[in-house]
């Protein structure tokens, strides 16, 4: 782990001590694995204390490292308009359960990029308000960015239902 | 004879009468290809008679799987893909990506490089801004400034097409420069066509901005605060509109931009007409761009607009036709695709709806793992179920117009 300075990943770090597991700067970019069961107290810490200030989650998706263990990694991206910051947080989500607390209480913004990671990757939030599938169809079966979903498979087209 | 009706009768009446205007709720399905919509999106909205109560915006229904086809070639083989996000400004995002790769090689393009991307990407910026206002108008009844909106788009295309040879689908950026140099009369021309452009915006300015009908279904209708665009994470013109002067190009300048003179217009209060304004101003402000990067470009002189790595770029054609080493080279560089080295990287530009960001994860192979768009267009329709609760269901058309969603963009 590197020693952060003054930057907001000093102060996560010692806000929140325990729930980040690795820290890493690889180009530029600030990033902080954490306790998947902490991101919700990990976020609210990002946008309130008067250090970090992440008024905004970016950005918000999911990597498939299909064969590693936990095999889900859910990426926050965070940035902060008052302090010209941006920061990621990452957090490793298991196959057998893929489930992590939803940030959408903390950040609007979660809302639909949760929905869209739980349709593409079938990863559950625990607590999202109106969690369903965004882009493709209700009837739709499995998850397509998952790494294991062959890109050839055809699922038909449904029709309009009366 | 009817006995004359008391006091408290006639007031239980009048009431009767007022709710009974106010019927049970409607619900209203709208789209996924309505004519008063440009882009595929369907509203399913719950209306208290023109009053819209509450509005599920359902996204989709361009989904082709950018992201899993990305991940299924070459970097290389992902920027035709790119230019399919938003049809009216391919060129952004092009950039965008092979920025991002280039983050992940750790790459720094030419100069010469540098500039033609962000003359392209200006130019490309224009004729999104040009889209977004001329189509509001259309979608609003007013034909004619979307005819003068579309007549400067298309000179803006020509231009596109001598820089790339492709009005729409530019496939002009590349991992480490650009496809090539501009043609020797392009400053010549383009400095033409800007001067048209601007006679255009002028005319468009002067028919619609004071326009009584059309200020008037623009002001205080979509409204969304400061703190509300923090919160959905909304960025571009939105974010803008309602006062936050946030432009990546400024405050974390890439390519050249901080060595361009050009400001950010921001808006007060957040409405429909406000963003009208900060486009157009923003459109003015893109124009300037080009005129600068011309003028560097030449005063630059001659120079390459390709990055010099075997890694990324093929050689020249004379060498791999005539020598070995460099024909194995491109053979390789075509059929394999470059390697890409292993982490991960976000590189965020600003496109004309917003934050456009990449984030790449490759493991060292010629495939990449992850090749998220963030998409601002996504991004920035979420808020609009908020915005437009309680207010009218007209005011969802130009609402929904100054949002620009790209399908291509928002369902990927």
């Amino acid at each position: 782990m590197n020693d952060w300075g003054s930057h907001p990943l000093r102060r996560l770090l010692e806000g929140c001590p325990g729930a980040v597991q690795q820290t890493h700067a690889q180009h530029g970019d600030a990033t902080a694995v954490v306790a998947s069961d902490r991101i919700v107290e990990v976020l609210t810490f990002l946008r309130d204390d008067p250090d970090c200030e992440f008024e905004m989650l970016t950005d918000l998706t999911a990597v498939d490292r299909l064969g590693e263990t936990p095999r889900f990694e859910v990426v926050y991206h965070l940035c902060s308009l008052s302090r010209r910051q941006r920061v990621r947080i990452k957090a490793r989500v298991a196959e057998a359960d893929p489930v992590i607390d939803s940030a959408v209480p903390i950040y609007a913004s979660a809302n639909w990029m949760e929905r869209e990671v739980f349709d593409l990757y079938g990863i559950r939030f625990e607590g999202h308000p109106d969690l369903r599938r965004i882009l493709l169809y209700d009837e739709f079966e499995g998850h397509p960015l998952r790494k294991d979903y062959a890109k050839e498979r055809r699922q038909p087209l449904i029709g309009p239902r009366n | 004879m009817t006995e004359p009706m008391t006091r408290h009768a006639a007031e239980a009446l009048e009431e009767d009468l007022e709710r009974s205007l106010h019927t049970e709720h409607q619900l209203l399905n709208m789209g996924p290809s309505h004519p008063a919509t440009h882009g595929t999106v369907k509203f399913l909205i719950e209306l208290d008679g023109e009053t819209i109560v509450n509005i599920d915006v359902q996204v989709g229904y361009l989904h082709r799987g950018f992201e899993k086809e990305c991940e299924s070639g070459t970097w290389y083989q992902a920027i035709p893909y790119t230019d399919r996000l938003n049809y009216n400004s391919a060129i952004l995002a092009n950039i965008g990506f092979c920025m991002g790769v280039e983050k992940l090689l750790s790459l720094e393009t030419p100069e010469r490089c540098q500039w033609l991307r962000v003359l392209s990407g200006e130019l490309a910026r224009v004729g999104d801004h040009l889209t977004r206002c001329g189509a509001a108008c259309l979608e609003l009844a007013a034909m004619t400034p979307f005819l003068y909106g579309i007549e400067a788009r298309e000179l803006v295309w020509d231009l596109q097409e001598m820089l790339c040879g492709a009005r729409v689908t530019s496939n002009y950026v590349r991992i480490g420069g650009v496809k090539h140099e501009m043609p020797a009369d392009f400053p010549g021309i383009c400095r033409e066509y800007l001067a048209r452009v601007r006679v255009l915006l002028r005319d468009f300015d002067d028919v619609i901005t004071r326009n009584r009908i059309f200020v008037d279904r623009l002001k205080e209708t979509g409204v969304i605060s400061k703190e509300d665009c923090l919160r959905y994470a909304v960025t571009g013109p939105i974010l803008r509109s309602a006062g936050v002067p946030f432009d990546l190009r400024k405050d974390e300048p890439y390519l050249t931009y901080d060595r361009i003179d050009f400001d950010v217009p921001i808006g007060e209060t957040g409405d429909n007409y406000d963003r009208y304004l900060v486009c157009v101003e923003e459109m003015n402000q893109s124009l300037r761009i080009v005129e600068q990067c011309l003028e560097h470009l030449e005063k630059l002189g001659p120079g390459p607009v390709n990055v010099f790595d075997p890694r990324v770029r093929w050689p020249a054609k004379d060498r791999v036709f005539n020598r070995m080493e460099e024909l194995i080279q491109q053979f390789k560089l075509v059929t394999d695709g470059p390697r890409v080295p292993a982490g991960e990287a976000y590189h965020a530009i600003e496109s004309a709806n917003g934050e456009l960001g990449f984030y790449l994860v490759s493991d060292g192979s010629a495939i990449p793992v992850k090749v998220r768009c963030r998409p601002p267009s996504f991004i920035n329709l979420a808020p609009m179920g908020a915005m437009l609760r309680g207010s009218m269901l007209a005011d969802l058309i130009p609402t929904f117009d100054f949002m620009n969603m790209i399908g291509g963009e928002c369902d990927r």
